[in-house]
């Protein structure tokens, strides 16, 4: 008798659950809160880089600590939309989501609640999306992936010069999680930063398929490795491949910060995206009840794009002045990272394995056009000429990367999607 | 040659199995075990994150109970939980130790999604959704039949198997994802065709549909034929035989509406929550249905309470992290600590420690 009132009771509990109003509990208390949604904690160098840079803005604006609310762990479903709708309730009048498939979920709660301010870094959809509380947020990071190949090119340049190998050997093994633009643009910056300095440099791709598989990039890095790679640098966000690379004493160029306390031998230098400026910016304009862009591009110069201290340990002499020197020529615009004379593209239109289709290039195989798929829709289809000048306009018609060529040099020994 | 010592040492206590206890001090057991957990974590708590217990407890049911949000969420939560517990429940019960309910819930999923992403738009939407169910309960039903035939026929061990048949649906779930985003982001994002329709609040219709299959699930496992059988293999797979029981055909069964449950909570996460598929849709639920199944004796009922617990510990460190803006380490912490009083609480249900005869006081060894 006594299970059967049990279950009885259970069954109820379930139902009184169901049975409570649905009331909107919204705070308004006049007091600003931001909320932050992250798809990792600080597990993930990834989610980390954005913990931090949340931080360092809360100080510099003074806001205080219960002013700032973190949902850690959130999953690209419509569980994002939950954790959002919750950061409403608690009196968030800006909201930022870090995933990028965050997008749908905060689209999703921008439309339900357009008295607050959605904000979702490397989204592609609110240029064409047109809601006035929603807005996406990127870098230039390919400004500080072409510096640091700068730091890579000169570390191949003495390797060379010590002779270490020849300069046919001087081969970059990259690590990255998917064949995605914001992947490729990444990768490719970073060698035209090496090839600048290095010119014999050529470089292998192995993809993982995963942002976040610690073992899976530890197997990429040493797959690399014994393929003959010299110098090993990612764009995944565990540290498996700068840990294989310290076992094996092979430089490597870093993502999302330094990793200098575990590789102190191998750690060259590291870009990130340094999300401060934008924190605060979104932060200042809701406050200031301003309007805040659709689109942002953080740049070197808003600080946006970092490159933390070398480790003159691994590093070539002279790197730091060096990239100080090339940064200047960035920031002035007398030198573009994706200059077409600087590299060249192979086209295969016809057969089965066509290749960069959406792209023209001259009798030299230098990139005359490109259309690029700014504007996302179901046909994946390019709908703007980007490039023009002379060089390939990143970053420039919508924030989120959108270079997916396939450049000479780098040979891509996997594809994940 | 020691030939005297005709006597075998016996360590000081010793296990023996109960009687089965009352329900109600079996009950109190449990309570105890739960109590003795969070009194544990607050313990913990203070010394680790320097929060006061009462804070700390308070902040664990308001994870849950905070506002009506999280009390919708929380029963949306519970009830997927418990619709895919409800799903390998029936296997368990025959001992076919499926522990594929991830890849078949995933599965599920999948196929409801490729039928919005091939047909979203073209037919009307309550086809459409009838055909994702379709798809869903067929896919996942032969996700549970594949492993099913395996053992029926060649006795494959079957943990192994669905274990492996949830690797398989993951990467299927990869394929398709990469073959329907060209610009190869592998995100899908949310679909606009193939929504279940709301009714009163968005979750409720999902919450209703699966208190409708537990008290479906309970009366079939306790009140019919199949379901008997269901238990008798799971007792004795010879006396089966012996009363004449088609083992094979009963295993092939269940695992198959093991699966097909599996399928309707893929396919109410597609219509009713996510619109959408990733590799992480169903986000190890498979695996922690295991736990609410067990914990409940595999009765449905039962496992309302279980499933209610497990989201309440899981909400309640959630939202631990966010008060105390730490990671998730100290709260996945909580969860283990608390199921681990639990189960093994179970064991002093089960056995009673009692000090063995010889070492009792006033007994000389001889």
């Amino acid at each position: 008798m006594f299970k059967k009132l049990l279950s009885v009771c259970m069954v109820v509990f379930m139902l009184a659950a169901l049975c409570v109003p649905m009331t909107s509990c919204t705070k308004d208390d006049g007091v600003f809160r931001l909320g932050v949604i992250l798809l990792h904690d600080e597990a993930s160098t990834y989610d980390l880089n954005f913990i931090e840079a949340v931080n360092k803005a809360a100080a510099e604006l003074g806001l205080a600590e219960d002013q700032v609310i973190f949902k850690r762990d959130i999953p690209e479903s419509n569980e994002c939309f939950e954790a959002a709708a919750d950061l409403v309730d608690q009196g968030c009048d800006v909201i930022f989501a870090n995933s990028f498939g965050h997008e749908d979920y905060v689209i999703k709660a921008a439309k339900e609640y357009p008295d607050v301010e959605f904000c979702h870094a490397t989204g592609t959809k609110a240029h064409t999306e047109g809601l006035d509380n929603y807005h996406n947020a990127f870098a230039s990071i390919y400004e500080g992936r072409f510096l640091a190949g700068i730091a890579a090119g000169m570390k191949l340049n003495e390797m060379i010069e010590d002779g270490d190998i020849k300069a046919e050997e001087a081969k970059i093994g990259y690590v990255g999680a998917f064949t995605y633009a914001e992947v490729m643009s990444g990768y490719t910056s970073f060698y035209l930063g090496a090839k600048y300095m290095c010119p014999s440099v050529t470089m292998e791709v192995q993809f993982t398929g995963s942002w976040y598989n610690e073992d899976w990039e530890k197997n990429a890095a040493i797959a690399l490795i014994n393929n003959g790679c010299v110098l090993i640098s990612q764009h995944a966000d565990s540290m498996g491949a700068p840990s294989v690379c310290e076992d094996r004493g092979v430089p490597n160029v870093s993502y999302n910060g330094s990793t200098i306390s575990t590789c102190e031998n191998t750690f060259i230098i590291s870009s990130k995206i340094d999300w401060t400026p934008y924190f605060k910016l979104i932060c200042e304009k809701t406050q200031a009840d301003e309007a805040i862009p659709a689109d942002w591009t953080g740049t070197i110069a808003t600080g946006s794009v970092a490159l933390t201290d070398v480790n003159t340990k691994a590093a070539a002499e002279g790197t730091q002045a060096k990239i100080d020197e090339i940064k200047a020529k960035l920031v002035d615009g007398t030198l573009h990272v994706f200059d077409t004379t600087t590299f060249t593209v192979t086209v295969v239109t016809e057969g089965e394995n066509t290749m960069n289709t959406k792209a023209t290039v001259d009798d030299n195989g230098h990139l005359t056009g490109y259309m690029a798929d700014v504007n996302t829709d179901a046909a994946f289809a390019g709908d703007t000429q980007v490039v023009s000048d002379g060089y390939f306009h990143e970053s420039e018609f919508r924030s989120a990367p959108y270079f997916d060529i396939e450049i000479d040099g780098i040979e891509l020994l996997n594809r994940k999607y | 040659m020691k030939t005297n010592s005709n006597h075998t040492r016996e360590p000081l206590f010793h296990l023996v199995k109960r009687d089965a206890l009352p329900f109600q001090k079996a009950l109190l057991i449990r309570v105890i075990a739960v109590v003795l957990a969070v009194v544990l974590c607050a313990l913990l708590s203070v010394a680790l994150i320097g929060a006061s217990p009462i804070k700390f407890i308070g902040t664990l049911f308001d994870g849950s109970f905070g506002s009506s949000r999280r009390l919708w969420k929380f029963a949306k939560d519970a009830c997927a939980l418990l619709c895919i517990a409800l799903a390998i429940t029936p296997a368990f019960r025959m001992r076919f130790w499926n522990i594929g309910a991830e890849g078949q819930t995933l599965i599920g999923a999948l196929a409801a999604v490729a039928v919005v992403h091939y047909l979203g738009g073209s037919v009307d939407n309550w086809l459409l959704l009838v055909l994702m169910f379709i798809a869903a309960v067929v896919s996942s039903g032969i996700w549970g039949f594949l492993p099913a035939i395996f053992k029926a026929k060649w006795n494959t061990n079957e943990t192994l198997f669905t274990l492996m048949m949830n690797y398989i649906a993951t990467g299927l779930t990869s394929y398709f994802l990469m073959v329907w985003t060209p610009s190869g982001s592998s995100v899908l994002g949310a679909l606009p065709f193939g929504h279940l329709p709301v009714i009163g609040h968005e979750y409720l219709v999902f919450i209703l549909v699966t208190l409708i299959l537990t008290a479906l699930l309970y009366v079939y496992l306790n009140y019919t034929k199949q379901g008997y059988e269901i238990s008798v293999v799971g007792e004795s797979e010879n006396t089966a035989r012996y009363i004449g029981i088609g083992v094979g055909k009963v295993v092939i069964r269940t695992m198959i509406i093991s699966g097909a449950i599996c399928g309707i909570a893929g396919f109410l996460i597609v219509s009713a929550l996510d619109h959408s598929v990733t590799t992480t849709t169903v986000g190890g639920m498979g695996f922690t249905a295991i736990m609410v199944s067990w914990l409940a004796k595999f009765n449905p009922l039962y496992m309302l309470g279980t499933s209610a617990l497990i989201t309440f510990l899981e909400q309640g460190s959630a939202q631990i992290s966010t008060n105390f803006n730490i990671d998730s380490s100290f709260p996945n912490m909580i969860v283990g600590i608390v199921l681990f009083f639990i189960i093994g609480c179970e064991f002093f249900i089960t056995y009673k420690i009692k000090r063995s005869d010889s070492h009792k006081k006033g007994e000389k060894i001889k």
